[in-house]
């Protein structure tokens, strides 16, 4: 089992602002696999992969990648292990003071020693992969938000990491440029095999590339299997959530008084 | 009165968990040894925080030099020591006016830029997705900002030196009709350059150091939201500029108080 597991979360526990976010995860993430970590927006998806990825610290519990554990490495090893990583951020992050050639050239620049040449066809290669190619003498400013996160998706995969991780690589893309991003992870994770965890709201398009499903609730998992047993789970709160009904178990709204006296005035005005 | 001391207990706490922050957030950034990459990108940093400062500090230098010999001559012309305008000039640009000044623009133009730009780089995760790739934005981002504060801040108080010098005497012995040869002997034979320029210069280094650490620190501390930037820019001038002028008081009784 060891040696196919590439990350594993034990009994993570984590509170924010004073609020629990995770109250014992324990989840595993195959190697060469893809992986879907879903649930309702605001569940801590984020945090989860901010955790494996070591910015955040659990409160307790543990999460090891490959049998190191992420929180117990000293800053330089931790360092060094994130060049095996790659995270596609929720908001991009591009870097705004360099193009989109020098911010996907950024990972080959300082972890390698290639010559210019190289480097320059291998983002070339990989902008090729997200469609924007065309773009490379943009600065980051002038891309839409969908072309933003395409550019720090070819930015993610620059060193072919080992495991990357996708936060949303759907959002803001429209049905060609969804269905050419289905396939370049599909694509990556066959032909370099690649481990990916992805979080994603769209459930078809996930569904569709993962091998395996968390769903995240309050806290903990939910449910876990593969697409076809999660399509017939037979559990009301992972029903709603795979088929998308507004009404259901899962409540939709962030935890708050009741609506009825909030609105009426009758709760004490803090 | 309880309420009080607690208040004042947590005031104290937190000012005391800034500085711990702030003091391990420099010991970690000074001491790498750059690269060649390093290099590339304090020269870059030079350019933005020093040579974009050098409008402002050559007209402020020049107007300050010639507002001091308007006043200088209009005391000394009364003691019939007009003569004594270039020695009058010097001393208080070299000692006093030079680093202080030039340190309070310097907190105003160049700081408030660092803080917001390092706080918009974090407020947009890109420290955070740069951490990610594996590169310490310790490194990459804070330590040649860090750096090229230290550098050029001296450079400007050196050029505003100068500068402030030639407005003095363009205004003494240009319009007012000083002779030339004594602003130039008074001036040299009163000048010590121990005492006058390395200290003048000393306080600048202090200065440089101080103005850009408090900068960079407020940017990479800030709290990652637009209302959080315009309040630590603010803290930067604020906290800057109090740290000019309360330290220039300490290095001024430190080198020249031996009465
Ligand atoms: N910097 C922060 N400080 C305090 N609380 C935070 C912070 N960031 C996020 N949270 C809280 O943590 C919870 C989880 O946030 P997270 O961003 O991980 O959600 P998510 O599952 O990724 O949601 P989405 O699908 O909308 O991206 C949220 O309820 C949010 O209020
Ligand atoms: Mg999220």
């Amino acid at each position: 089992m060891t040696d196919s597991t590439l990350v594993r979360v034990e009994d993570l526990h984590f509170t924010r602002a004073g609020r629990a976010i995770f109250s014992g995860v324990d989840l595993e993430i195959p190697r060469g696999r893809i992986t879907a970590i879903m649930g309702p927006s605001g569940t801590g998806k984020t945090t989860l992969l901010k955790l494996i990825g070591g910015q955040l610290v659990p409160d307790r519990g543990r999460v090891s990648i490959a049998d190191e554990d992420v929180h117990r490495l000293s800053r330089r090893a931790l360092f060094d292990m994130r060049r095996r990583m790659g995270m596609l951020f929720q908001s991009g992050a591009l870097f705004s003071d360099l193009s989109v050639f020098e911010n996907v050239a950024f990972p080959l620049r300082v972890h390698t020693d290639l010559p210019e040449r190289m480097i320059r066809d291998l983002v070339l290669i990989k902008l090729q992969a997200v469609g924007l190619r065309g773009a490379r003498d943009l600065s980051p400013a002038e891309l839409s938000g969908g072309m933003t996160r395409r550019v720090a998706l070819a930015r993610a995969i620059a060193l072919d990491p080992e495991l990357i991780m996708y936060d949303e690589p759907f959002v803001g893309q429209d049905p060609i440029s969804m269905g050419v991003l289905v396939k370049l992870i599909r694509e990556l994770n066959h032909a370099f095999r690649m481990t990916a965890v992805v979080v994603s709201h769209d459930i078809k398009e996930t569904l569709s590339i993962a091998d395996y499903v968390y769903v995240i609730s309050d806290g903990r998992v939910m449910a876990h299997g593969t697409p076809t047993s999660l399509d017939t789970e037979v559990d009301a709160r992972v029903s709603q959530f795979i088929h998308g009904q507004p009404d259901g178990p899962v409540p939709f709204h962030y935890p708050a008084a009741d609506f009825a006296s909030d609105i009426l005035g009758t709760r004490e005005v803090p | 009165m309880i309420e009080w001391l607690a208040w004042l207990g947590r005031v104290a706490l937190t000012t005391l968990a800034a500085l711990g922050r702030s003091a391990m957030f420099l010991a970690q950034t000074l001491f790498h040894m750059p690269g060649r990459e390093g290099v590339h990108l304090w020269a870059r940093q030079m350019h933005f925080v020093g040579v974009m400062s050098l409008p402002i500090i050559l007209v402020s230098s020049l107007f300050i030099g010639m507002v001091i010999a308007l006043q200088g001559y209009i005391v000394l012309v009364g003691f019939g020591a007009d003569e004594a305008l270039g020695q009058m000039v010097a001393l208080s640009l070299l000692r006093e006016l030079a680093p202080v000044v030039t340190a309070l623009l310097f907190a105003g133009r160049a700081g408030s830029a660092l803080t917001a730009e390092i706080g918009l780089m974090k407020a947009t995760e890109q420290l955070t997705s740069m951490e990610m790739i594996g590169v310490d934005p310790l490194r990459r981002v804070v330590a040649p900002r860090l750096w090229a504060g230290f550098i050029s801040l001296p450079l400007l108080t050196a050029i505003f030196g100068v500068i402030g010098i030639y407005g003095g005497y363009l205004v003494g012995v240009d319009w007012l009709g000083v002779y030339s040869g004594s602003f130039w002997s008074n001036m040299q034979s009163s000048v010590n350059f121990v005492d006058d320029v390395l200290n003048g210069m000393a306080k600048s280094v202090v200065f440089g150091l101080v103005v850009t650490w408090i900068a960079v620190f407020q940017g990479y501390d800030l709290v990652p939201t637009s209302e959080g930037i315009s309040r630590a820019t603010t803290r930067t001038v604020v906290y800057g500029s109090l740290a000019v002028l309360g330290l220039d008081f300490i290095l001024t009784a430190l080198m020249f108080g031996e009465f």
